[in-house]
């Protein structure tokens, strides 16, 4: 019940024959519907990354015992939508030294990359943008894709706080990028398949989830993931008490907010790959198939946000010791003793 | 003109541009972004010859690794990343000369060569006839690879370590910044 | 297969459509009143000191050296995951020689210190 692949099917021929009415060809039929479907994934992160934004206050301001927002709507709920066009209005404060064009386009690089994931996730059964042979391995070389966007800022600022803030950034994500590969290695051996639907597919019933079966796998991936999007216990490139505001000091007004956004889409991102690859996406009993993946991947972000306000954060040179000393031979670890065990079982 | 040629041209206009961007431009970190561009271009049009691994591979080795690399080498040479590297190139003409040779013989090559264009379609792309290859057949050179992997790795190490200050010289916490003169103060 | 990438091309290029056009959006509505304070560059308040660029440490360049190489590793490891089951022990030793010459690298870098931060 309330299934929306149908409708989405339904919509599908609705723009077929739409299209095919006004006399162009098939290619155009699908890039109309691929843009359609498109501007709907964009839309529903977009709203997804503004109520997100209000939860991280709620989480944060309960943790600490306080109240948050509370005046703006029910419980606050419509403050991000003040606080959306209040940065609208805001003044762009661009400083006089910085690099205008690479300037311009750091925020554009790091949003898109951060949104560019949702391509390839299944948010219910038949609810795919495009379902990529690749998908896995597409979604880990997209995020190396934000780590440019975040040295263009850091460096086109011309300020000291942004390069450093930049450049530790740059070196973190890249030093957690291995430890995630190795993890997703993991679980495409038990599936035998890079495609997002196909791993889905295998993690049918509750005992199937790939959870149980890699249990370090998912660890891996959930430390790993949490250093990608700059999160506490790992957002030393961002930290307010050290570096200013890091490799986005010097921005102000909506190019500020893309970066804040574009943090959010990678941690609903990130959570989303974890939903996918571990928790058998958007299979369960009763509700319909993407209730179920929205409900876990909320679980996903709002561990990622009670780790915010509960631990205290990495040292640098801690943050680096423990992904290339600790994450990555272990990584290793699980890839070979799954490697052996699935031979063994055979 | 079908989508699939059409494709192709855009991706390789945008190849081209960002090519010659990359060789003109005054600035080295432009250069190194348009190059990052002209790599992204070159991963598409993998993509359009239906393999997508290479592609993922291209991204995600030369986009998201090689050019940080490259960028952060940029940012080593602080003295030139003052924002412009002086360009004096007094030797256009026989630069021009050179690469219209070279881009003629190029031409004339491809142009002669055969090419067997095979209409059936190639695997699935996602991997699997090449992990088998990789397995079976050219096992030899896939450990070989590896070594190969090993001697760069300790080969670049060993440059690097050389030059740079790794043990001993700062200890924990030190800031990165170095020592100012009075002289290079900036007052507004 | 080639049209499934496409989807990738649109949703690129609608992102980015999406973006600009919030930046017009603020462009159209946002005062605009520069000073010369306002532009100046931020080091908390105070003028800055020195010029932009800093000379940084050559750890990162090694970081992502150490980077490159196992994200080339990471490449292969994908092929040989798919298929692997299939094709037995002989595959799985394979692998295993490719990860430990790998990890001897690693271990290399490890004991010569250049994974230490500091």
């Amino acid at each position: 019940m309330f299934e929306l692949d149908k409708l989405v099917q339904a919509i599908g021929r609705l723009i077929e024959s739409a299209v095919t009415a006004l006399g162009l060809g098939p290619t155009w039929v699908t890039i109309i519907q691929l843009a359609i479907a498109t501007v709907v994934v964009v839309a529903f992160a977009s709203l997804l990354v503004l109520f997100f934004v209000w939860w991280e206050r709620k989480i944060s301001a309960r943790i600490q015992l306080r109240l948050g927002p509370m005046r703006v709507g029910w419980h606050g709920i419509l403050q991000t939508i003040a606080d959306a066009v209040k940065l609208l209005q805001k003044e762009d404060i661009t400083p006089a030294a910085v690099d205008r064009g690479v300037y311009f386009w750091a925020p554009i690089v790091v949003f898109v990359a951060a949104l560019a994931v949702y391509v390839t996730v299944p948010f219910g059964r038949g609810l795919i943008v495009s379902d990529l042979n690749i998908g896995v391995l597409y979604i880990l070389a997209i995020t190396t894709f934000t780590v440019i966007g975040l040295l263009m800022a850091g460096w086109s600022s011309n300020n000291k706080y942004s390069l450093l803030g930049g450049f530790r950034s740059a070196a973190q994500v890249v030093s957690y990028e291995v430890p995630m590969a190795l993890a997703v290695l993991g679980v495409v051996m038990f599936a035998q398949s890079l495609s997002t639907v196909t791993i889905v597919a295998h993690q049918e019933k509750f005992y199937q989830w790939y959870v149980w079966r890699q249990p370090i796998g998912f660890l891996i991936f959930f430390v790993a993931a949490t250093a990608e999007c700059n999160r506490t216990p790992f957002d030393l490139p961002e930290a307010d008490s050290e570096i200013v505001a890091g490799y986005s000091t010097e921005y102000s007004g909506m190019k500020f907010a893309m970066f804040f956004l574009a943090e959010f889409l990678s941690m609903f991102g990130a959570s989303s790959v974890a939903t996918i690859l571990f928790f058998g996406g958007w299979h369960g009993p009763f509700l319909p198939s993407w209730i179920w993946f929205l409900i876990k991947t909320l679980v996903g972000v709002f561990i990622l946000m009670w780790l915010r306000w509960t631990y205290p954060r990495l040292r640098v040179d801690q943050l680096m010791g423990f992904a290339w000393k600790f994450l990555l031979p272990l990584g290793f670890l699980n890839l070979i003793v799954t490697g052996f065990i699935l031979l063994l079982v055979k | 003109m079908d989508t699939i040629s059409l494709a192709f041209f855009a991706i390789a206009f945008l190849i081209i541009v960002s090519s010659l961007m990359v060789v003109s431009s005054k600035n080295i970190f432009h250069s190194a972004v348009f190059l990052i561009l002209a790599l992204f271009g070159v991963a598409g049009i993998f993509v359009l010859l239906e393999a997508p691994l290479l592609a993922a591979a291209q991204v995600l080795i030369y986009v998201g690794a090689i050019s940080i690399l490259l960028i952060f080498a940029v940012m080593l040479t602080a003295r030139i990343a003052d924002g412009t590297v002086r360009h004096t190139n007094e030797q256009v003409p026989t630069g021009l000369v050179i690469s219209l040779g070279l881009l003629a013989v190029m031409l004339y090559s491809i142009w002669e060569t055969p090419f067997a264009i095979n209409g059936a379609p190639v695997a699935d792309g996602s991997g699997k006839k090449l992990g088998e290859l990789f397995l079976t057949q050219f096992a030899l050179p896939f450990e070989i690879v590896s070594v190969l992997l090993l001697a760069a790795l300790i080969a670049a190490l060993v440059i690097a370590k050389k030059d740079g200050p790794i043990r001993g010289r700062n200890p924990v916490g030190s800031s990165e910044e170095p020592r100012l003169k009075k002289s290079e103060t900036i007052t507004r | 297969m080639v049209s499934q990438f496409a989807a990738v091309a649109i949703f690129l290029v609608i992102g980015v459509g999406f973006v600009l056009f919030t930046f017009l959006l603020s462009k159209l509505i946002r005062p605009s009143a520069p000073n010369p304070v306002k532009l100046s560059t931020y080091e908390c308040g105070e003028s800055p000191v020195g010029s932009g660029w800093i000379q940084f440490n050559v750890r990162f360049y090694i970081f992502c050296l150490i980077f490159v190489i196992f994200d080339v590793e990471v490449v292969f490891l994908f092929p040989w995951a798919m298929v692997f089951q299939s094709l037995g022990m002989f595959a799985f030793v394979e692998m295993l020689v490719f990860i430990a010459i790998l990890m001897f690298g690693l271990f290399y870098a490890w004991r010569k210190g250049l994974l230490r931060w500091y």
